[in-house]
Protein backbone atom coordinates (compact mmCIF):
# COMPACT_ATOMS: atom_id res chain seq x y z
CA UNK A 1 0.00 0.00 0.00
CA UNK A 2 1.58 3.40 -0.55
CA UNK A 3 2.59 5.12 1.99
CA UNK A 4 1.09 8.67 0.65
CA UNK A 5 -1.73 9.68 3.01
CA UNK A 6 -2.78 12.01 -0.43
CA UNK A 7 -3.02 9.14 -2.01
CA UNK A 8 -6.06 7.29 0.23
CA UNK A 9 -9.49 7.44 -1.40
CA UNK A 10 -11.45 10.84 -1.16
CA UNK A 11 -13.85 10.09 1.31
CA UNK A 12 -17.39 9.69 0.35
CA UNK A 13 -20.21 12.58 0.74
CA UNK A 14 -24.09 12.51 0.80
CA UNK A 15 -25.40 12.79 -2.51
CA UNK A 16 -27.79 15.32 -0.25
CA UNK A 17 -31.46 15.79 -0.87
CA UNK A 18 -31.09 17.03 -4.63
CA UNK A 19 -29.21 14.74 -6.41
CA UNK A 20 -31.98 14.37 -9.17
CA UNK A 21 -30.61 17.97 -10.56
CA UNK A 22 -26.90 16.34 -10.81
CA UNK A 23 -27.70 12.62 -11.94
CA UNK A 24 -31.30 12.31 -13.81
CA UNK A 25 -29.67 12.91 -17.41
CA UNK A 26 -28.40 9.59 -16.81
CA UNK A 27 -31.60 7.42 -15.67
CA UNK A 28 -32.20 4.39 -17.47
CA UNK A 29 -35.36 2.71 -16.26
CA UNK A 30 -35.40 -0.02 -19.15
CA UNK A 31 -31.51 -1.45 -18.88
CA UNK A 32 -32.22 -3.91 -21.50
CA UNK A 33 -33.58 -2.61 -25.19
CA UNK A 34 -36.04 -4.56 -27.54
CA UNK A 35 -32.72 -6.83 -29.41
CA UNK A 36 -31.11 -7.76 -25.92
CA UNK A 37 -31.55 -12.01 -25.34
CA UNK A 38 -33.01 -13.19 -22.21
CA UNK A 39 -36.07 -13.75 -19.96
CA UNK A 40 -37.79 -9.93 -19.74
CA UNK A 41 -38.24 -9.47 -15.96
CA UNK A 42 -39.50 -5.86 -14.14
CA UNK A 43 -38.25 -5.18 -10.87
CA UNK A 44 -40.26 -2.71 -8.23
CA UNK A 45 -40.01 -1.90 -4.79
CA UNK A 46 -39.46 0.48 -2.31
CA UNK A 47 -36.63 2.11 -0.73
CA UNK A 48 -37.94 2.57 2.88
CA UNK A 49 -36.11 4.57 5.70
CA UNK A 50 -36.24 3.29 9.39
CA UNK A 51 -39.40 4.82 9.81
CA UNK A 52 -41.15 2.12 7.04
CA UNK A 53 -41.41 5.63 5.12
CA UNK A 54 -40.37 5.75 1.46
CA UNK A 55 -37.35 8.06 0.14
CA UNK A 56 -37.95 10.60 -1.93
CA UNK A 57 -34.31 11.87 -2.16
CA UNK A 58 -33.21 8.38 -3.82
CA UNK A 59 -31.93 6.57 -6.26
CA UNK A 60 -30.35 2.87 -7.05
CA UNK A 61 -28.15 1.98 -9.29
CA UNK A 62 -27.50 -1.39 -11.24
CA UNK A 63 -24.62 -3.35 -12.96
CA UNK A 64 -25.55 -6.88 -14.50
CA UNK A 65 -24.09 -9.16 -16.99
CA UNK A 66 -25.92 -10.26 -20.09
CA UNK A 67 -28.12 -13.52 -20.01
CA UNK A 68 -25.43 -15.57 -21.15
CA UNK A 69 -23.17 -14.12 -17.62
CA UNK A 70 -21.08 -11.91 -19.29
CA UNK A 71 -20.25 -7.99 -18.27
CA UNK A 72 -19.40 -5.22 -20.79
CA UNK A 73 -16.37 -5.04 -19.43
CA UNK A 74 -12.78 -5.49 -20.62
CA UNK A 75 -11.82 -7.24 -17.36
CA UNK A 76 -13.98 -10.15 -18.06
CA UNK A 77 -12.04 -12.29 -20.02
CA UNK A 78 -14.73 -15.38 -20.59
CA UNK A 79 -15.37 -16.62 -23.75
CA UNK A 80 -18.93 -15.97 -24.15
CA UNK A 81 -21.07 -13.42 -25.91
CA UNK A 82 -21.28 -9.88 -25.43
CA UNK A 83 -24.45 -7.91 -27.12
CA UNK A 84 -23.47 -4.34 -28.15
CA UNK A 85 -26.88 -2.90 -27.65
CA UNK A 86 -26.47 -4.31 -23.66
CA UNK A 87 -24.43 -2.25 -21.30
CA UNK A 88 -26.01 -3.69 -18.28
CA UNK A 89 -26.43 -0.19 -16.26
CA UNK A 90 -29.54 0.65 -14.68
CA UNK A 91 -30.10 4.12 -12.54
CA UNK A 92 -33.44 4.11 -11.41
CA UNK A 93 -34.43 7.73 -8.98
CA UNK A 94 -37.66 6.77 -6.13
CA UNK A 95 -40.51 8.63 -6.88
CA UNK A 96 -42.76 10.80 -3.88
CA UNK A 97 -43.26 7.67 -2.20
CA UNK A 98 -39.65 5.92 -2.40
CA UNK A 99 -41.12 3.73 -5.61
CA UNK A 100 -38.59 2.13 -8.11
CA UNK A 101 -39.06 0.29 -10.84
CA UNK A 102 -36.98 -0.33 -13.62
CA UNK A 103 -36.98 -3.86 -16.56
CA UNK A 104 -34.29 -5.65 -17.78
CA UNK A 105 -33.32 -9.64 -18.68
CA UNK A 106 -32.62 -12.15 -16.28
CA UNK A 107 -28.47 -12.43 -16.16
CA UNK A 108 -26.69 -15.60 -16.72
CA UNK A 109 -24.61 -17.13 -14.02
CA UNK A 110 -20.85 -15.98 -13.86
CA UNK A 111 -17.86 -17.37 -11.73
CA UNK A 112 -17.49 -16.84 -8.23
CA UNK A 113 -14.30 -17.87 -6.35
CA UNK A 114 -12.59 -20.91 -5.92
CA UNK A 115 -14.07 -22.31 -9.16
CA UNK A 116 -17.72 -21.91 -8.26
CA UNK A 117 -20.61 -20.50 -9.94
CA UNK A 118 -22.20 -17.42 -8.66
CA UNK A 119 -26.75 -17.68 -9.14
CA UNK A 120 -28.08 -14.91 -11.53
CA UNK A 121 -27.68 -12.03 -9.51
CA UNK A 122 -27.82 -8.02 -9.97
CA UNK A 123 -25.33 -6.23 -7.93
CA UNK A 124 -27.13 -2.66 -6.65
CA UNK A 125 -25.85 0.84 -5.58
CA UNK A 126 -28.06 2.46 -3.14
CA UNK A 127 -27.41 6.42 -2.58
CA UNK A 128 -29.63 8.76 -0.79
CA UNK A 129 -29.97 12.39 1.63
CA UNK A 130 -28.83 11.29 4.49
CA UNK A 131 -26.55 8.49 3.96
CA UNK A 132 -22.90 9.35 4.02
CA UNK A 133 -21.78 6.89 1.81
CA UNK A 134 -23.73 4.84 -0.51
CA UNK A 135 -24.59 1.41 0.18
CA UNK A 136 -24.19 -2.47 -1.66
CA UNK A 137 -26.39 -4.76 -1.74
CA UNK A 138 -27.86 -7.49 -4.07
CA UNK A 139 -30.99 -8.91 -6.13
CA UNK A 140 -31.62 -12.54 -6.39
CA UNK A 141 -34.33 -14.00 -8.45
CA UNK A 142 -37.04 -16.56 -7.13
CA UNK A 143 -36.93 -20.13 -7.52
CA UNK A 144 -33.31 -20.09 -9.01
CA UNK A 145 -31.32 -23.60 -8.80
CA UNK A 146 -28.28 -21.51 -8.42
CA UNK A 147 -29.35 -19.74 -5.24
CA UNK A 148 -28.89 -22.83 -2.68
CA UNK A 149 -24.69 -23.10 -4.00
CA UNK A 150 -24.24 -18.94 -4.40
CA UNK A 151 -20.67 -18.52 -2.98
CA UNK A 152 -22.31 -14.79 -1.21
CA UNK A 153 -26.03 -15.85 -0.27
CA UNK A 154 -24.42 -18.40 1.77
CA UNK A 155 -22.20 -15.96 3.44
CA UNK A 156 -25.48 -14.49 4.49
CA UNK A 157 -26.66 -15.33 7.45
CA UNK A 158 -29.96 -17.69 7.14
CA UNK A 159 -32.81 -15.80 8.24
CA UNK A 160 -31.66 -12.75 6.47
CA UNK A 161 -31.30 -13.98 2.84
CA UNK A 162 -34.68 -13.58 2.05
CA UNK A 163 -33.86 -9.91 1.77
CA UNK A 164 -31.86 -10.55 -0.77
CA UNK A 165 -34.54 -12.32 -3.19
CA UNK A 166 -36.91 -10.90 -4.88
CA UNK A 167 -40.10 -12.34 -4.66
CA UNK A 168 -42.58 -12.76 -7.83
CA UNK A 169 -45.73 -10.92 -8.22
CA UNK A 170 -46.83 -11.93 -11.77
CA UNK A 171 -45.43 -13.52 -14.74
CA UNK A 172 -42.97 -11.25 -15.57
CA UNK A 173 -42.79 -8.80 -12.45
CA UNK A 174 -40.72 -9.32 -9.46
CA UNK A 175 -41.10 -7.06 -6.23
CA UNK A 176 -38.09 -6.38 -3.97
CA UNK A 177 -37.80 -3.57 -1.85
CA UNK A 178 -35.02 -2.15 0.54
CA UNK A 179 -35.48 -1.73 4.11
CA UNK A 180 -32.72 -0.18 5.96
CA UNK A 181 -34.05 -0.44 9.51
CA UNK A 182 -35.63 -2.78 11.48
CA UNK A 183 -37.71 -5.96 11.15
CA UNK A 184 -36.75 -7.43 7.17
CA UNK A 185 -33.69 -5.00 7.43
CA UNK A 186 -31.83 -5.65 3.70
CA UNK A 187 -28.67 -7.02 3.97
CA UNK A 188 -25.56 -4.77 2.79
CA UNK A 189 -22.10 -5.65 2.00
CA UNK A 190 -18.79 -4.21 2.68
CA UNK A 191 -16.49 -4.54 0.33
CA UNK B 1 -10.30 -18.76 -14.87
CA UNK B 2 -8.28 -15.27 -15.19
CA UNK B 3 -6.80 -13.74 -12.02
CA UNK B 4 -8.47 -10.32 -11.13
CA UNK B 5 -6.76 -8.10 -8.61
CA UNK B 6 -9.21 -7.20 -6.01
CA UNK B 7 -9.37 -3.72 -4.16
CA UNK B 8 -7.65 -2.83 -1.28
CA UNK B 9 -10.51 -1.73 2.10
CA UNK B 10 -10.35 1.72 3.14
CA UNK B 11 -7.77 3.44 5.32
CA UNK B 12 -9.29 3.64 8.83
CA UNK B 13 -10.68 7.00 8.93
CA UNK B 14 -10.54 8.00 5.86
CA UNK B 15 -14.05 6.79 4.84
CA UNK B 16 -17.23 8.36 7.21
CA UNK B 17 -19.64 6.02 9.21
CA UNK B 18 -23.26 5.44 8.22
CA UNK B 19 -24.76 6.00 11.67
CA UNK B 20 -23.40 10.02 12.65
CA UNK B 21 -25.48 11.49 14.82
CA UNK B 22 -24.46 15.08 14.42
CA UNK B 23 -26.07 14.59 10.62
CA UNK B 24 -29.34 13.93 11.95
CA UNK B 25 -30.48 12.75 8.47
CA UNK B 26 -28.25 9.43 9.35
CA UNK B 27 -30.78 8.23 12.26
CA UNK B 28 -33.17 6.42 10.20
CA UNK B 29 -31.03 5.57 7.54
CA UNK B 30 -28.23 3.45 8.16
CA UNK B 31 -28.16 0.21 8.65
CA UNK B 32 -27.98 -1.39 12.08
CA UNK B 33 -27.22 -4.98 11.04
CA UNK B 34 -23.73 -5.67 10.82
CA UNK B 35 -22.36 -5.42 7.13
CA UNK B 36 -21.99 -9.10 5.35
CA UNK B 37 -18.35 -8.95 4.20
CA UNK B 38 -17.89 -10.89 1.32
CA UNK B 39 -15.24 -11.82 -1.77
CA UNK B 40 -14.77 -9.20 -4.64
CA UNK B 41 -15.83 -11.28 -7.65
CA UNK B 42 -16.37 -10.68 -11.43
CA UNK B 43 -19.80 -8.50 -10.06
CA UNK B 44 -17.85 -6.29 -8.59
CA UNK B 45 -14.50 -6.10 -10.39
CA UNK B 46 -16.28 -4.95 -13.66
CA UNK B 47 -18.88 -1.86 -14.15
CA UNK B 48 -20.35 0.33 -16.27
CA UNK B 49 -18.18 2.07 -18.76
CA UNK B 50 -19.35 5.40 -20.55
CA UNK B 51 -18.72 6.81 -23.73
CA UNK B 52 -17.47 10.46 -24.74
CA UNK B 53 -20.27 10.78 -27.14
CA UNK B 54 -22.78 10.18 -24.33
CA UNK B 55 -22.00 13.72 -23.19
CA UNK B 56 -22.27 17.28 -25.07
CA UNK B 57 -19.38 20.40 -25.36
CA UNK B 58 -21.52 22.18 -23.12
CA UNK B 59 -21.88 19.71 -20.26
CA UNK B 60 -18.78 20.70 -18.36
CA UNK B 61 -19.54 24.54 -18.94
CA UNK B 62 -22.31 25.39 -16.51
CA UNK B 63 -22.12 28.98 -17.43
CA UNK B 64 -23.28 28.68 -21.31
CA UNK B 65 -26.28 25.92 -20.70
CA UNK B 66 -29.14 28.67 -21.32
CA UNK B 67 -29.68 31.65 -23.24
CA UNK B 68 -27.81 34.49 -20.79
CA UNK B 69 -24.67 34.53 -18.55
CA UNK B 70 -25.71 32.98 -14.92
CA UNK B 71 -25.51 35.67 -11.84
CA UNK B 72 -22.26 34.46 -9.80
CA UNK B 73 -18.46 34.87 -9.96
CA UNK B 74 -17.10 32.38 -12.82
CA UNK B 75 -15.01 29.53 -11.58
CA UNK B 76 -12.48 26.95 -12.94
CA UNK B 77 -12.61 23.70 -11.25
CA UNK B 78 -10.31 21.16 -12.28
CA UNK B 79 -8.24 18.36 -11.19
CA UNK B 80 -7.32 15.00 -11.78
CA UNK B 81 -8.49 11.78 -10.98
CA UNK B 82 -6.43 8.97 -10.11
CA UNK B 83 -6.19 5.71 -7.92
CA UNK B 84 -4.42 4.96 -4.42
CA UNK B 85 -1.11 4.03 -6.38
CA UNK B 86 -0.86 7.65 -8.25
CA UNK B 87 -1.77 6.39 -11.20
CA UNK B 88 -4.44 8.00 -13.68
CA UNK B 89 -7.52 7.51 -14.07
CA UNK B 90 -8.41 8.26 -17.90
CA UNK B 91 -11.90 8.38 -19.74
CA UNK B 92 -13.96 8.24 -16.58
CA UNK B 93 -17.26 9.74 -16.33
CA UNK B 94 -17.11 12.52 -13.68
CA UNK B 95 -20.71 14.44 -12.73
CA UNK B 96 -21.48 17.57 -10.54
CA UNK B 97 -24.51 19.26 -9.35
CA UNK B 98 -24.43 22.44 -7.51
CA UNK B 99 -26.27 25.24 -5.69
CA UNK B 100 -26.41 28.64 -7.85
CA UNK B 101 -24.53 31.78 -6.63
CA UNK B 102 -27.30 32.79 -4.36
CA UNK B 103 -26.90 29.06 -2.84
CA UNK B 104 -30.59 27.64 -4.31
CA UNK B 105 -30.91 24.51 -5.76
CA UNK B 106 -33.92 24.72 -8.89
CA UNK B 107 -35.46 21.18 -7.23
CA UNK B 108 -38.54 21.48 -5.58
CA UNK B 109 -37.99 20.52 -2.35
CA UNK B 110 -35.39 23.54 -1.96
CA UNK B 111 -37.52 26.09 -0.03
CA UNK B 112 -34.80 28.57 0.95
CA UNK B 113 -35.70 31.88 0.34
CA UNK B 114 -32.91 32.97 -2.26
CA UNK B 115 -33.27 33.17 -5.82
CA UNK B 116 -33.54 30.64 -8.70
CA UNK B 117 -31.40 31.59 -11.51
CA UNK B 118 -32.98 31.38 -14.96
CA UNK B 119 -29.37 31.33 -16.90
CA UNK B 120 -28.27 28.33 -14.42
CA UNK B 121 -29.34 24.72 -13.64
CA UNK B 122 -26.17 23.72 -11.83
CA UNK B 123 -25.62 20.25 -13.27
CA UNK B 124 -22.42 19.45 -15.38
CA UNK B 125 -20.57 15.97 -16.91
CA UNK B 126 -16.79 15.82 -18.24
CA UNK B 127 -14.68 12.68 -19.07
CA UNK B 128 -11.36 12.89 -17.77
CA UNK B 129 -8.34 12.87 -20.40
CA UNK B 130 -5.66 10.37 -21.39
CA UNK B 131 -3.79 11.64 -17.96
CA UNK B 132 -7.15 11.39 -15.85
CA UNK B 133 -7.66 15.58 -16.05
CA UNK B 134 -11.34 16.95 -16.04
CA UNK B 135 -12.25 20.61 -16.20
CA UNK B 136 -15.24 21.86 -15.40
CA UNK B 137 -16.22 26.20 -15.77
CA UNK B 138 -19.14 27.04 -13.29
CA UNK B 139 -19.49 29.61 -10.90
CA UNK B 140 -18.75 30.08 -7.27
CA UNK B 141 -22.23 28.10 -5.57
CA UNK B 142 -23.55 29.92 -2.21
CA UNK B 143 -23.68 28.42 0.98
CA UNK B 144 -27.55 27.92 2.14
CA UNK B 145 -29.62 26.91 5.53
CA UNK B 146 -30.49 23.78 6.23
CA UNK B 147 -32.55 22.71 9.49
CA UNK B 148 -29.62 20.20 11.15
CA UNK B 149 -29.61 22.19 13.98
CA UNK B 150 -30.06 25.63 14.90
CA UNK B 151 -28.14 28.32 13.06
CA UNK B 152 -27.07 25.37 10.42
CA UNK B 153 -24.92 26.61 7.05
CA UNK B 154 -23.91 24.03 4.40
CA UNK B 155 -20.08 25.26 3.42
CA UNK B 156 -19.88 26.28 -0.43
CA UNK B 157 -19.50 22.94 -1.93
CA UNK B 158 -19.82 21.21 -5.49
CA UNK B 159 -21.40 17.42 -5.43
CA UNK B 160 -18.82 15.26 -7.35
CA UNK B 161 -19.96 11.19 -8.50
CA UNK B 162 -17.25 9.04 -10.59
CA UNK B 163 -17.87 5.57 -11.45
CA UNK B 164 -14.28 4.61 -12.38
CA UNK B 165 -13.51 1.13 -13.84
CA UNK B 166 -15.60 -1.35 -11.22
CA UNK B 167 -18.82 -1.26 -9.07
CA UNK B 168 -16.01 -0.94 -6.09
CA UNK B 169 -14.63 2.36 -7.36
CA UNK B 170 -18.05 4.08 -7.12
CA UNK B 171 -18.04 7.06 -4.80
CA UNK B 172 -19.75 10.33 -4.75
CA UNK B 173 -18.27 12.90 -2.82
CA UNK B 174 -18.38 16.88 -2.25
CA UNK B 175 -15.75 19.44 -2.99
CA UNK B 176 -15.32 22.69 -0.73
CA UNK B 177 -13.23 26.20 -1.18
CA UNK B 178 -10.33 26.82 0.95
CA UNK B 179 -10.59 29.16 4.44
CA UNK B 180 -14.75 28.62 4.37
CA UNK B 181 -15.45 29.90 8.07
CA UNK B 182 -18.87 27.09 7.58
CA UNK B 183 -16.38 24.09 7.67
CA UNK B 184 -15.91 23.67 11.00
CA UNK B 185 -19.84 23.63 12.08
CA UNK B 186 -20.42 21.66 9.00
CA UNK B 187 -21.13 17.70 10.47
CA UNK B 188 -21.30 16.22 6.53
CA UNK B 189 -17.62 18.09 6.20
CA UNK B 190 -16.91 16.30 9.89
CA UNK B 191 -17.71 12.92 9.61
CA UNK B 192 -14.67 12.12 7.82
CA UNK B 193 -12.77 11.28 10.71
CA UNK B 194 -9.11 11.88 9.81
CA UNK B 195 -7.95 15.14 9.69
CA UNK B 196 -6.16 14.84 6.95
CA UNK B 197 -8.50 12.83 4.56
CA UNK B 198 -11.46 15.76 5.25
CA UNK B 199 -8.61 18.44 4.07
CA UNK B 200 -8.57 16.83 0.88
CA UNK B 201 -12.37 17.22 0.48
CA UNK B 202 -11.28 21.03 0.34
CA UNK B 203 -9.96 22.38 -3.33
CA UNK B 204 -6.85 24.39 -3.81
CA UNK B 205 -6.59 28.10 -5.42
CA UNK B 206 -4.68 27.72 -8.30
CA UNK B 207 -3.15 30.69 -10.20
CA UNK B 208 -2.11 28.42 -12.91
CA UNK B 209 -5.98 27.57 -13.56
CA UNK B 210 -7.04 31.23 -13.00
CA UNK B 211 -7.43 33.06 -16.28
CA UNK B 212 -7.10 36.64 -16.29
CA UNK B 213 -9.85 38.40 -16.78
CA UNK B 214 -12.02 35.61 -16.44
CA UNK B 215 -12.19 33.53 -13.66
CA UNK B 216 -10.42 31.99 -10.86
CA UNK B 217 -9.00 28.65 -10.87
CA UNK B 218 -9.56 25.95 -8.06
CA UNK B 219 -7.90 22.30 -8.35
CA UNK B 220 -9.67 19.39 -6.59
CA UNK B 221 -7.84 16.45 -7.04
CA UNK B 222 -10.14 12.96 -6.12
CA UNK B 223 -8.52 9.74 -5.45
CA UNK B 224 -10.49 6.05 -6.12
CA UNK B 225 -10.03 2.95 -4.78
CA UNK B 226 -6.84 1.71 -5.54
CA UNK B 227 -6.01 -2.47 -6.61
CA UNK B 228 -4.42 -5.14 -4.38
CA UNK B 229 -1.11 -6.17 -5.60
CA UNK B 230 -1.55 -9.61 -6.02
CA UNK B 231 -4.69 -10.99 -8.33
CA UNK B 232 -6.99 -13.52 -6.53
CA UNK B 233 -8.36 -16.64 -7.96
CA UNK B 234 -11.66 -15.43 -9.96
Amino acid sequence: MSDDVNLYATGNQTVGPYLHIGLNWLVTPKIAGPRVSGERVTIQGRLLDGDGKGVNDGMIEIWQANSHGKYAHPDDKQKKPLERSFRGFGRIPTDAKGHFRFSTIKPGRVPGPGGTLQAPHLVVSVFMRGLLKHLATRIYFPDDPGNIEDPVLSLVPTARRSTLIARRKAKGLLEWSIRLQGKGETVFFDY
Amino acid sequence: MSKLAGYRRPHPGTQPDYDFPPYAGTTKRHPTQPLVIPPQTLSELTGPLFGRNEVKPTDNDLTRQHRGAPIGERIIVTGRVLDEDGKAVPNTLVEIWQANAAGRYPHPTDQHNAPLDPNFSGAGRAFTDAKGRYRFVTIRPGEYPWRNHYNAWRPAHIHFSLFGSAFLTRMVTQMYFPGDPLLELDPMYKCVADENARKRLISSFDLETTIPEQALGYRFDIVLRGRDATPMEQ
